[in-house]
């Protein structure tokens, strides 16, 4: 199990190690950004001293470890535009994201996990049939689409809710559904295969034949084993999650990190872009980490393997 | 209930004649879409002030010569939706087979090239699984550009790696095969038994997968489109258009609705297709 950790913790190494040398080749390979800071033109000599006050001018394997040292030490760079540090715009936008990427987490669960394990035990009914079939109609569509959806339905037709920003707890419904709902059918899809693999095992005819009720059987022999694979795909959803916010955030206008970066990807703003790229893959890797830790927790049989 | 009746029950699928039925409707949008340059009624980019944000014929002030509407600087909606269908298709198409091209060789590569090999590109697989795609894509955009080449460069680098799995899986099946043997005992070199012998059995399996996971590049490029990043105007892309038309979603919901119906459709479809297709035949990207 040590070994099984040691070889999952080296290889999120590897993955961050990468993605510190594709934001690093993303930052400086560009060129530099002068061009884009100042369209009338400028001269060779201020070019030149604005190269030797950002440090292009050295080989590219000392800007390389000049940049692991700045990291290592929190020091993510300026935007090319406003000059404030690259961390403090993303940290100001980050409670938008947080607060609406945590609720619609929390509402997927809530709601994917019954809906799934309802369909499997009660194949064929009419009502989990409908719930299935929107579950797959969310899993099928787009996050934006399913966002100018609902404002249109929501926000415009029926006037009960607002379409855009965040100021009052009624502006979070619409965001946080639009995100929930491509989750929702996630986990309400796989909670359902994962149940009917688990109905088809050998324990469950022996928890028949011992005589054990329904309702023991379900909750036990067939919920529990199903919750298992499912801990993999909540950590897939979480790492999704960061993909659809960028999207929810444009839709509905949120103040939240999203807009940052696109807008760096827009400017060509290598700092902001390359500081959200390191950002959002330590996030990713570190779910990763603790997806494959929840499994030692979880499983006994990874636990015990050798 | 009684005496567990979950446990005999089947699954109840209904994928019977619902996938000859969204292939069949697919088709249609597909070849709509490639012809539209000899159907569509108007010039995709051919500007009318006049008739700015008319709405689709079945709403009041709608009429026959814009059947869905024109959008705020007066474009004919259906044309840049038929447009814009062949714009998304043929990115995703090339995509596609760019990152199928990558993901073979690599799985190849893989699976036939000893342990070192097999190690160092796995782990750049699994590097390449872990990140997510969308970072990928913005990184490349940002240094290269938003030309259509481009998209289809970066989609291609960022979706090999299922490809270069499954490929990788199977070939290790694959090699242990009689046939494999027999023709290594008579000299075969490695490149002649992958091109002979292991290309063709991975045919089938390698379709299914790229069939399940068209949906998914096409809408990478939707998305990319829709928040300003992938295709630029005045080329007509779904996305893009969907994105514009937010600004107008109170007083002409149709200028976002009406692509917005287009991809959901479309999307639904390969859904529908991809679940009978799974159904029928099981194969996994992850193994």
């Amino acid at each position: 199990m040590l070994r099984f950790m040691a070889i999952r913790f080296g290889r999120a190494l590897i993955t961050m190690f990468m993605v510190l040398v594709i934001a690093f080749i993303t930052l400086r390979l560009s060129g530099t950004p002068f061009a884009m800071m100042f369209p009338e033109g400028i001269t060779d000599e201020h070019q030149a001293a604005l190269e030797a006050k950002y440090g292009f001018d050295r080989p590219i394997w000392e800007q390389f470890i000049v940049y692991l040292g700045d990291i290592a030490s929190g020091n993510f760079g300026r935007s090319l535009y406003t000059s404030q540090p690259v961390w403090m715009m993303y940290a100001v936008r980050m409670p938008a994201t947080l607060m609406v990427g945590g609720l619609a987490l929390l509402l997927a669960i809530a709601i994917g996990i019954p809906l799934g394990a309802a369909a499997a035990l009660y194949r064929g009914r009419a009502s989990t049939s409908a719930g299935m079939g929107l579950a797959f109609l969310g899993y099928a569509v787009p996050h934006f689409v399913i966002g100018i959806g609902l404002i249109l339905f929501f926000g415009y037709y029926l006037a009960l809710l607002p379409a855009t920003g965040l100021e009052t707890p009624n502006h979070y419904i619409l965001p946080v559904v639009t995100l929930a709902i491509p989750m929702i059918a996630a986990i309400a899809r796989f909670m359902r295969a994962a149940m009917l693999d688990a109905i088809g095992h050998d324990y469950v005819t022996t928890a028949l034949s011992k005589g054990l009720t329904d309702r023991r059987i379900a909750r036990i022999h067939i919920l529990r084993n199903a919750m298992i694979p499912l801990i993999t795909v909540l950590g897939l959803e979480i790492a999704g999650l960061l993909n659809g916010s960028i999207f929810v955030e444009a839709v509905f206008s949120l103040p939240g990190v999203g807009r940052v970066l696109i807008d760096a990807v827009q400017g060509r703003d290598y700092p902001v872009l390359q500081f959200g790229v390191i950002a959002y893959a330590a996030i990713v890797v570190s779910v990763n980490l603790l997806v494959d830790l929840a499994y030692v927790v979880a499983d006994p049989r990874v636990r015990l393997e050798k | 209930m009684t005496d567990a009746a979950f446990v005999h029950r089947g699954t109840g699928r209904w994928s019977f004649g619902v996938l000859h039925l969204s292939g069949l409707a697919l088709a249609l949008i597909i070849a709509l879409g490639f012809m539209a340059p000899l159907i569509a009624p108007y010039d995709p980019n051919a500007v009318n002030l006049l008739n700015r944000l008319k709405p689709p014929v079945w709403l009041d002030g709608g009429s026959w010569a814009h059947p869905l509407g024109t959008d705020s600087i007066g474009r004919d909606l259906l044309t840049r939706c038929l447009y814009g269908v062949r714009t998304s298709f043929g990115i995703a198409v090339f995509g596609l087979i760019f990152s199928a091209v990558l993901g073979v060789a690599l799985g190849l590569l893989s699976g036939l090239g000893g342990r070192w090999v097999d190690r160092s590109v796995m782990t750049v697989t699994d590097v390449f699984i872990t990140l997510p795609n969308l970072l990928l894509l913005l990184c490349g955009i940002t240094l290269l550009g938003t030309e259509i080449w481009v998209l289809v460069l970066m989609i291609g680098l960022v979706r090999w790696e299922a490809y270069a799995r499954l490929v990788r899986g199977q070939v290790l099946t694959l090699r242990e095969q009689g046939y494999v043997e027999a023709s290594r005992a008579l000299g075969s070199s490695r490149m002649r038994i992958a091109l002979e012998h292991i290309l063709p059995n991975l045919a089938s399996p390698l379709v299914v997968i790229l069939t399940l996971s068209f949906p998914g590049v096409l809408l990478m490029e939707a998305g990319l489109s829709f928040l300003g990043v992938g295709v630029q105007p005045p080329t007509p892309s779904i996305g893009r258009m969907i994105g514009d038309g937010r600004d107008y979603l109170v007083n002409a919901w149709w200028v976002s609705g009406v692509p917005s119906i287009v991809i959901a459709t479309i999307t639904l479809l390969f859904q529908l297709i991809g679940d009978s297709l799974r159904d029928r035949i099981d194969v996994r990207a992850d193994g």
